[in-house]
Formats: C-alpha cells, sequence, structure tokens
C-alpha cells in the first residue's frame, strides 16, 4: 500500500535538488546562455560540500565552500562563453567532463576511492510532523528562493536586464546595458544554486559522497527548463513531476504488485517522463532570442 | 596598452602555434595537480605521451585504447557537421553493446563469416534506433535534441544494469556480468602481436567513408549546408528535415558499431564498465578533430596514447588515472578558447586611433561565426 505521507515528504526532498538545480538554470539560460556544465557544477558542489563537512564537521560550512567552488565553475563558463564566445555546447559539456575529472582525481587522491565516509548531515526540522519534516534548505528553496527569483526576473530592473541581454543584446547594448557584465551576473547567480543543489545531495539526501552522484540530474533539470518555458515556476511544477515520479518509482518497488519489476526499469521512469513531458509540452517553444548566441560588439 | 583587433585574413601558421601554446597551458595548469599526488609533472607527462609510443606493443595498446573513441568521435562529428547536437553517443554505444551481446549469447553457433556482419548491423540498428526519437522530436516538433539525447544516457546505462543483474547474470559465478559471445563472434586481430582487432580497422574504414561523403559527394554538402545555416540550406532546396534525420541516424549507427566493437573485439561479454565515458570523450575527439573524419583519427590516437599512458603511469607513479580525463577535458577548454584568438591581431594601442588601427572590413557573415 502508498504511504502518501510518505511519498510527499521523498518528493520534495528530491525535488530540492532540481529546484535549486533549474531554478539556477533558468536565470543563466534568460541571460542567453546554455550552462551544460550544469552536471559538473552540481558535481562539484556535491564534491566540495562533502570534503570541506568532512574535515570541519559542520555540513554548513561545507554548503559555503561547496557555493564558492560553484562560484569558480560559473566563473570558468563566463570566460569561455561570454568573453570569448566558445561554443556552448562544447563548453558546458567540455567544463562539466573537467570538473567531473577533477573530482573524482581529488576523491581519489583524498579518500583513496571506494570507502565510504559519513558526514554530519543537515538537521531535519518538524521531525515527527508528516511531509513538513524537511531540510531547511528544502524550505528555504522553495518559500523563499523560488519566489524571489520569479519576482527578481520579472519585477525588477536587473531581470529586466538579464532578459533583455538574452533576447536581443544588440538593443540591450545599445540601451547601455552591458551584456557581458549582466551574463557574468547571470552566471555567476545561476553557478551558486546547481552548486547548492549538488551540496543537498552529499549534505542532506545520502550522506557521503559516491563516484557518479548526480546520475544525470543536472541533464534533468535543463529539460526542466524547457518544459517550464524559461519560467521559475514552470521549473518547479517540473521539478515536483519528476521527484514525485522519482517517490512513486521507490514506493512502488517495496509493493507486492511491482517487486518483481527490475528495480532499473523503475529508476529509469522518471527520466523517460520528462522526455515524454517535453514531447508532449515542448512543441515549438519559443527560446530566447539570444540562445547559444555570443555578443560582441563589431 | 596591447588591443585586439578583428582580422581580415588568418595566416597558415596561426592556428598550429596557438595549439602548441594550448597544449603549454594545458601543462601548465595541470602540473599542480600532478605534483599534489606527489609525481614529478614532466615524468608524468613523458608518461602520458611518449612512453606508450617507444614500443610495438603498446603503440598497439594505444591503437586498441582509441577505436572505441574513432566510433564515438566519427559518430558526434557527422552529426555536429549536420547542425544535430548529438550528445547522447554514450548512450547509442551502450545500447550497440547490449546488442551484440544479445546476439553472440543467442545466436552463439554462427560461424564467424555471418556472425560479425550480423552483430554489427544489430549494433547499428540499436544505436540508430535509441537516436531515433530524439531525432524525430528534433525535427517533427523542433524540440531541443541536446536534452533529449543527454536525458537518455542514464536510461541507456541502467538498461545495461537491469540486465546485468537480472536476466543476464552470470549463473555461475553471480556477478553481474553476461556470458561470453559465442566464438564466431569475436572480431580477430588484424595486426600480429598486438590485441589491435577488427574494430579498429573498421573505424578506420568508416573515417575514409566519412570523408568520402562529406567532403566528395552532394550528400556531404547538402550535411554541411544543414550544419551552416539550416534557413540558407532550405531557401536553396536542401530537405533540411530529410538531411538532419539521416545523419543523426548514420551517427547513432556508427556509436552503435563502436559498442559492437568493444564488447566482440575486447571484453567478449558485456559489464557495467563496458564504456568508460566513451560518448562524451567522443564530442572532445570530434571537436579537437575539428569535426573533420582525419581530425578524429588524429585526436583519437592522441587520446588513447594519453589514457594508455596515464593508466601506466598510476602503477608506476601513484598519479590516479583519472588525471587522463583531467588532462583530455583541460586540453579540450583551453584548444576551444585559444582558438578564438585566431581571427584577432594585436595591435599596439596609440595615443590616436589611425586607419591602421581599426577593425579592418569583414563580411558581417564572417565575423558572425
Amino acid at each position: 500500500m502508498i504511504d502518501i505521507a510518505d511519498l510527499l515528504t521523498a518528493m520534495f526532498v528530491s525535488a530540492t535538488v532540481l529546484v535549486y538545480a533549474s531554478a539556477g538554470e533558468v536565470v543563466t539560460e534568460r541571460a542567453g546562455v546554455l550552462n551544460l556544465g550544469i552536471e559538473g557544477t552540481m558535481y562539484v558542489g556535491a564534491f566540495v560540500g562533502f570534503t570541506v563537512a568532512d574535515h570541519t564537521g559542520s555540513p554548513w560550512v561545507g554548503l559555503g565552500v561547496a557555493v564558492a567552488a560553484g562560484l569558480v565553475a560559473a566563473a570558468l563558463m563566463c570566460l569561455l562563453t561570454v568573453t570569448l564566445g566558445v561554443n556552448q555546447h562544447v563548453s558546458g559539456i567540455g567544463t562539466t567532463l573537467l570538473l567531473i575529472a577533477v573530482c573524482d582525481y581529488s576523491n581519489r587522491l583524498l579518500y583513496g576511492g571506494g570507502q565510504l565516509v559519513q558526514v554530519k548531515t543537515f538537521p531535519v526540522l518538524f521531525k515527527d510532523t508528516p511531509v513538513a519534516s524537511q531540510y531547511l534548505l528544502t524550505y528555504i528553496g522553495f518559500l523563499v528562493l523560488v519566489p524571489f527569483l520569479a519576482w527578481l526576473l520579472t519585477r525588477t530592473g536587473f531581470g529586466l536586464r538579464i532578459r533583455a541581454v538574452g533576447e536581443n543584446p544588440e538593443a540591450a547594448d545599445v540601451a547601455g546595458i552591458s551584456v557581458a557584465r549582466t551574463r557574468y551576473a547571470a552566471l555567476l547567480i545561476g553557478g551558486a544554486l546547481m552548486a547548492v543543489a549538488g551540496a543537498f545531495l552529499t549534505l542532506a539526501m545520502v550522506g557521503t559522497f559516491t563516484l557518479n552522484i548526480t546520475a544525470g540530474r543536472g541533464w534533468v533539470a535543463i529539460a526542466l527548463v524547457i518544459f517550464g518555458r524559461w519560467r521559475i515556476w514552470g521549473a518547479v511544477a517540473g521539478a515536483l513531476l519528476f521527484a514525485g515520479v522519482d517517490a512513486l518509482q521507490l514506493q512502488l518497488a517495496i509493493t507486492e504488485t511491482f517487486a518483481h519489476v527490475p528495480r532499473e526499469i523503475m529508476i529509469a521512469m522518471p527520466y523517460l517522463v520528462v522526455i515524454a513531458a517535453l514531447a508532449a509540452s515542448g512543441r515549438n517553444v519559443a527560446y530566447p532570442g539570444a540562445y547559444l548566441k555570443p555578443y560582441r560588439r563589431i | 596598452m596591447i588591443r585586439l583587433v578583428l582580422r581580415g585574413r588568418e595566416p597558415r601558421w596561426l592556428a598550429p602555434l596557438l595549439v602548441g601554446c594550448a597544449v603549454v597551458i594545458t601543462y601548465v595548469l595541470t602540473a599542480p595537480l600532478i605534483r599534489w599526488a606527489g609525481a614529478n609533472p614532466m615524468a608524468a607527462y613523458r608518461r602520458y605521451v611518449i612512453t606508450p609510443l617507444t614500443t610495438p606493443v603498446s603503440i598497439g595498446e594505444v591503437l586498441l585504447t582509441s577505436t572505441p573513441l574513432l566510433f564515438t568521435g566519427l559518430a558526434v562529428a557527422i552529426a555536429f557537421r549536420a547542425g544535430f547536437y548529438n550528445i547522447g553517443a554514450e548512450g547509442q554505444f551502450l545500447v550497440g553493446a547490449v546488442a551484440a551481446t544479445w546476439v553472440g549469447t543467442t545466436f552463439d553457433g554462427v560461424p564467424a563469416a555471418a556472425a560479425i556482419p550480423f552483430a554489427l548491423v544489430a549494433g547499428a540498428l540499436a544505436g540508430a534506433l535509441w537516436i531515433l526519437i530524439p531525432a524525430l522530436l528534433r525535427v517533427g516538433f523542433r524540440i531541443d535534441e541536446v536534452v533529449t539525447t543527454l536525458l537518455l544516457n542514464p536510461v541507456a546505462l541502467l538498461l545495461v544494469q537491469g540486465l546485468l543483474n537480472g536476466p543476464w547474470r552470470n549463473p555461475v559465478s553471480q556477478f553481474p556480468e553476461s556470458a561470453h559471445i559465442g566464438p564466431g563472434f569475436n572480431f580477430p586481430t588484424v595486426i600480429p602481436g598486438t590485441r589491435v582487432h577488427l574494430g579498429f580497422a573498421i573505424a578506420i574504414v568508416l573515417a575514409a567513408l566519412a570523408w568520402l561523403v562529406l567532403a566528395r559527394t552532394a550528400t556531404g554538402l547538402r550535411m554541411r549546408a544543414v550544419g551552416l545555416s539550416s534557413t540558407g540550406a532550405r531557401f536553396n532546396g536542401v530537405g533540411v528535415e530529410r538531411t538532419m534525420l539521416s545523419s543523426a541516424l548514420v551517427s547513432g549507427a556508427i556509436a552503435g558499431m563502436g559498442g559492437v566493437s568493444q564488447v566482440c573485439g575486447l571484453q567478449r561479454q558485456l559489464t557495467g564498465e563496458i564504456s568508460a565515458g566513451f560518448g562524451y570523450t567522443g564530442i572532445v575527439v570530434a571537436t579537437l578533430g575539428a569535426l573533420t573524419p582525419v581530425g578524429v583519427v588524429l585526436v583519437a590516437t592522441l587520446l588513447g596514447d594519453i589514457v594508455v599512458g596515464a593508466d601506466s603511469a598510476s602503477l608506476v607513479l601513484q598519479v590516479p588515472p583519472q588525471m587522463g580525463q583531467v588532462v583530455t577535458a583541460t586540453l579540450l577548454l583551453v584548444t576551444v578558447g585559444i582558438l578564438v584568438l585566431r581571427r584577432y591581431r594585436p595591435v599596439v594601442n596609440r595615443r590616436r586611433r589611425t586607419a591602421e588601427t581599426r577593425a579592418e572590413v569583414i563580411p558581417l557573415e564572417e565575423v558572425r561565426q
């Protein structure tokens, strides 16, 4: 029998990662830059958060340093895509490959690879209340970050500038907006949020670092951005859909009917649901006008 | 103050010079990480690049290691050339390996003459099938192929793991690895005394064919036209959708054959580690190879060299083998970053702007690329 309260609790935990990551990607893509470094940035957040928490004993310090590492990763993307104007697919995949390789290399040197070190995780708020027993970062993500970013993007001058350089950088430039500076800001905000998403994996959900811990969640976040049509709330809806299917498959796996279905098919379900959702809703969507286009004054 | 000014014509020596600079910068950036592992960076690099090329056997190992990268690099290059951003070569490679294992273990009595083409066709079909949905969504509904091909990579890996943990689990050892393929399916060795197998020869033939098609046929011209400007191609009567779809399917098929080559040529069975990120590295290979078949062959060999070197360095110098990936990814980013400078020339800034320091007049289209 499926326990609805357990299902919802698990859904919000698993959605938190995607909310932070896809919110970060929305901000970035609204400025006209596709950050395919998201998977690597999340991986760095997960690894750095874990390592620092292990050495200092505090998950909060781990989170802080993870954010700093996310900013460095975003700065690399800035240099490549904004300053140099390199193809965004290539620089994003390259950044992801580099960051994952550096983390795995460091992991091997620091922990010898293999054995699991558990770190202290974030405390759970409202421990005995069903559904409401969540991590603080989950509450911040859903109740503070998402409304704030939605307000920032649609109701403030800064948000308008981000959207302007993403839609029509020539016009924005003529209007006196620094395209490079605005895109830098958007990428850095996005990188910090992606790192939080990664750190949440190690410092809340899992409590340790394992190889391939992100397992393609960054790619899911990118799909959610398209699914949500570059709106924060749309991406949140997508995150809840993915996390809902994810939580459901975990619950179903222990029921009698589905116990004999291979676990891997169940784990693959959310990915397939996202593709199906894209196929159903993503037809002929309007991408940001300057999507994938570097800008340089002539 | 030195400024960069757009240049009109690019001298021939510039790109090689910049690639040389990229190699030096890559070395400088990665050296601290090697030192962190307690090794001498110079010695480590000698091991990465030079040592594998010193004996015939280790040259064989380099060619063996570069074989899967030839397939995935070629697959990515073909798709990118036609403007289809196939980031899913990893998944297509894996399902190709699954298909080869399936036919190899189910029809294990088939003689080699029939078995090898059979496995190749099965793998190619599986790879093409895996890319079919993203390709149809792209040409039919303009749904971004980057996302859909990417999302199918974890699904393909789960398929492999599901088969190995479920129906294909080794009944004797209980290890998550399949039974061995029939003897007819084993690729023969093509260079005596090494482990270089038929897959390498097939990859080279495919590269030659790809060069022929891309550079010398109308189909290749249509593909390149669609990749450069789909609108322009459409106005000139090119069937953009059809060209993109067929390029994507060919790309998936080649990546799938890479999986076949790895199963039939090297592992003889399916394991969870059948692909060491070959699909993703294929993107590096294709990009550094400038999306040309000749470039793919050269870069795949270089990366094979580094991987073999990194493995031996991990044994001798205790530098973790992941350094190979770090070097590869750094080289990619530094190279694509520095090659942007091709289009500029440095000018020492004078007080007044003279005619000389102004940008030379270049057609707008060239600047935009």
